[in-house]
């Protein structure tokens, strides 16, 4: 997420992480949000062929939901993302990720809508994945956890949704990786879900995504501090490998004219050039401090899991390689947005849906908005972004009869 | 309002609603069969769209600025962005029951490619345009020796997106050309009223300052 200004930091290179490792490791097995516990009975049957059990996931919920269980709306997350998408970070204190987007009166209304919002199969935050114990040795899953996909994710989310007794989603809403999680839903289970918002996102991940995927698993797996992928058995953690991923990330997460904007060529604190590796600049600041942040919160092994995930992510592969197929026939009502300078999802990935979407004469709306932010965009105060999420659930909501006073 | 609603009665608006609208878009939403799945083709801010769905029409949109996209996704409207040249060739067949294009024809660089697409798409297209032909236009080429520009076509010819113009009887020879049947021709005056029916073409040629065009495929039902 992108933060105001840069941090007076002048490490030469990422902080280690002061929040302890005890602490994520807390929330990964016994998390602080409410977890659907899923036993040996019901296990997850993942792309890869293994069955996963037993296994959890751990969710947040927000809003009531109504008598005819028909105003839940499903909040996907993205990458580095989670649950807690509107109330205090049980680990870093810091607001929802989108508040901005969730809440009394804003464009996910929690007075009308039941909101959901689930970690992801592979997550750190509760829901299982590679920083959970794994309950036939007790120890870590580490990378003997099985490889996941989007698809699992969304088997994964159907299950607690079934668990809460829902049979149809209103909506479901994600950026990102969040988006592909929405599209696979109504790709997967369009009879489930009314209506989608996709945002910044694509129904697969392109050449240049995978890449910068790649770079960043190899500064993981590069830092010795990894010890492959057992470092929890080791006391240490590869903060700087993890930072390094999350530097290259969040650059592909903003844009030049963004970072122009914001840094431009400005020294940090000094006004000459140290003539040294010292964070002279205001944007290499900026940058440590995204980077130091991030591994205080994430962890390492989930980090490699989740982006090949998303590298794994093609729907139309899955339909004979025509996308248009993956929608035939459908009735959920879709939303996408993309944003002009979003270069991580680029306008032409969701209009190359929207077209997949008109070729099964889907009702859908796009909109591209106009802004520098880039990819990050959809986090951000972009009201024209609100306003279109506004009017969208509000015109699917009439349609499927969801009264003001049925929250 | 009382003569606006007698020339085009239409059911399902609230009586005085259809003040508020223009006079072609009354009237292309009175050529529409209530019920039916349409597709305005530069559908510019949704007017078109919110009157046909006020009327029980499944209305989808395709808009080429981004300001009008958004407005009219802001209104809950089905609309994307998009252009009439490249776009609508992603559409299968049969896709909608009427195809609208208000007021765009002109604007498009392949007016019968656009043409034939719209009837491929859709069983019905709708089809409105500004008349080159109308009187105004060639007394300001004739007398005043320039481009015409007027109340609703004020651009310049050096700034304006209308690069196609025609007049009613050049669009009725395309119609026949590419085997296109006329169900009902309309002509509208300036203030968007229909001129008198059962008038030759060159009078509506002359008078109309509009042309509106309800076409099917010839030999339809194939």
């Amino acid at each position: 997420m992108e933060e105001s200004g840069a941090t007076t930091t002048s490490m030469q290179s990422i902080a280690s992480p002061a929040i302890h490792a005890e602490d994520r490791a807390q929330e990964a097995d016994h998390p602080s949000s409410p977890v659907a516990k899923f036993g040996i009975d019901q296990p997850l049957q993942l792309d890869c062929g293994i069955d996963l059990s037993p296994f959890q996931i751990a969710y947040q919920t927000y809003g009531r939901l109504n008598a005819d269980r028909s105003n839940a709306i499903l909040v996907l997350h993205a990458l580095t993302g989670d649950q807690h998408v509107a109330n205090i970070h049980p680990v870093t204190g810091k607001p929802g990720w989108w508040e901005t987007m969730i809440g009394p009166g804003r464009p996910l209304d929690t007075d009308r809508y039941f909101i959901i919002c689930a970690n992801v199969i592979g997550g750190c935050m509760g829901s299982t994945g590679p920083a959970s114990t794994n309950p036939a040795t007790g120890k870590l899953w580490g990378l003997d956890f099985p490889i996941i996909t989007i698809p699992d994710m969304v088997r994964a989310q159907t299950m607690l949704i079934d668990r809460l007794g829902i049979e149809t989603l209103f909506c479901v809403v994600g950026g990102s990786m969040g988006g592909m999680q929405a599209l696979q839903w109504t790709a997967a289970y369009p009879k489930r879900v009314f209506s989608a918002l996709a945002v910044a996102c694509s129904t697969r991940h392109s050449a240049q995504n995978i890449a910068f995927h790649e770079l960043g698993r190899q500064a993981v797996m590069a830092d010795p501090d990894w010890h492959h992928g057992r470092y929890f058995e080791q006391g240490t953690h590869p903060h700087r490998g993890l930072g390094v991923a999350r530097m290259a990330a969040h650059i592909t997460y903003l844009s030049d004219a963004a970072l122009h904007r914001k840094f431009g060529r400005r020294m940090q604190d000094r006004d000459l050039p140290t003539f040294s590796f010292d964070a002279d600049f205001q944007v290499e600041s900026y940058l440590r401090h995204q980077g130091s942040s991030f591994v205080e919160r994430f962890d390492a092994n989930s980090y490699l899991y989740l982006t090949r995930a998303m590298d794994y992510f093609d729907i139309a592969a899955d339909h004979d390689g025509v996308l248009a197929r993956a929608f035939r026939g459908i009735q959920t009502r879709f939303c996408v947005v993309s944003f002009t300078s979003d270069w991580l999802f680029p306008t032409p990935e969701s209009r190359a849906l929207v077209h997949a979407l008109n070729a099964s004469s889907a009702r859908v709306s796009f909109a591209e908005i106009e802004t520098d932010r880039g990819h990050d965009a959809f986090l951000l105060d972009v009201p024209e972004f609100f306003d279109i999420s506004r009017a969208f659930l509000q015109s699917a909501a009439a349609a499927r009869g969801l009264t003001r006073t049925d929250a | 309002m009382a003569a606006q609603q007698q020339t085009l009665p239409l059911n399902g608006l609230a009586q005085g609603a259809a003040v508020h609208y223009r006079g072609d878009h009354l009237l292309v939403a009175e050529m529409v069969e209530r019920g039916s799945k349409v597709l305005d083709v530069g559908c510019g801010e949704g007017d078109l769209l919110q009157l046909l769905e006020a009327r029980g029409i499944d209305g989808r949109g395709i808009e080429l600025s981004r300001e009008g996209v958004n407005r009219c996704v802001a209104k809950g409207l089905a609309v994307v962005q998009g252009d009439a040249d490249a776009d609508l060739v992603n559409y299968p067949d049969d896709a909608f029951d009427y195809v609208i294009l208000s007021q765009t024809l002109q604007a498009t660089r392949q007016p019968r490619a656009v043409l034939e697409n719209l009837l491929r798409i859709g069983r019905r297209a709708i089809v409105s345009f500004p008349n080159f032909g109308f009187w105004k236009m060639r007394l300001q080429l004739l007398i005043g020796g320039h481009m015409p520009r007027t109340e609703n076509l004020p651009a310049t010819w050096y700034d304006t997106p209308n690069i196609h113009f025609c007049t009613i009887k050049d669009f009725v020879q395309l119609c026949d050309e590419i085997n296109v049947k006329m169900e009902r021709a309309v002509a509208l005056d300036l203030h968007g009223r229909p001129v008198r029916a059962n008038l030759p073409w060159w009078f509506w040629n002359m008078f109309g300052e509009q042309g509106v065009f309800l076409l099917s495929r010839a030999g339809n039902g194939k």
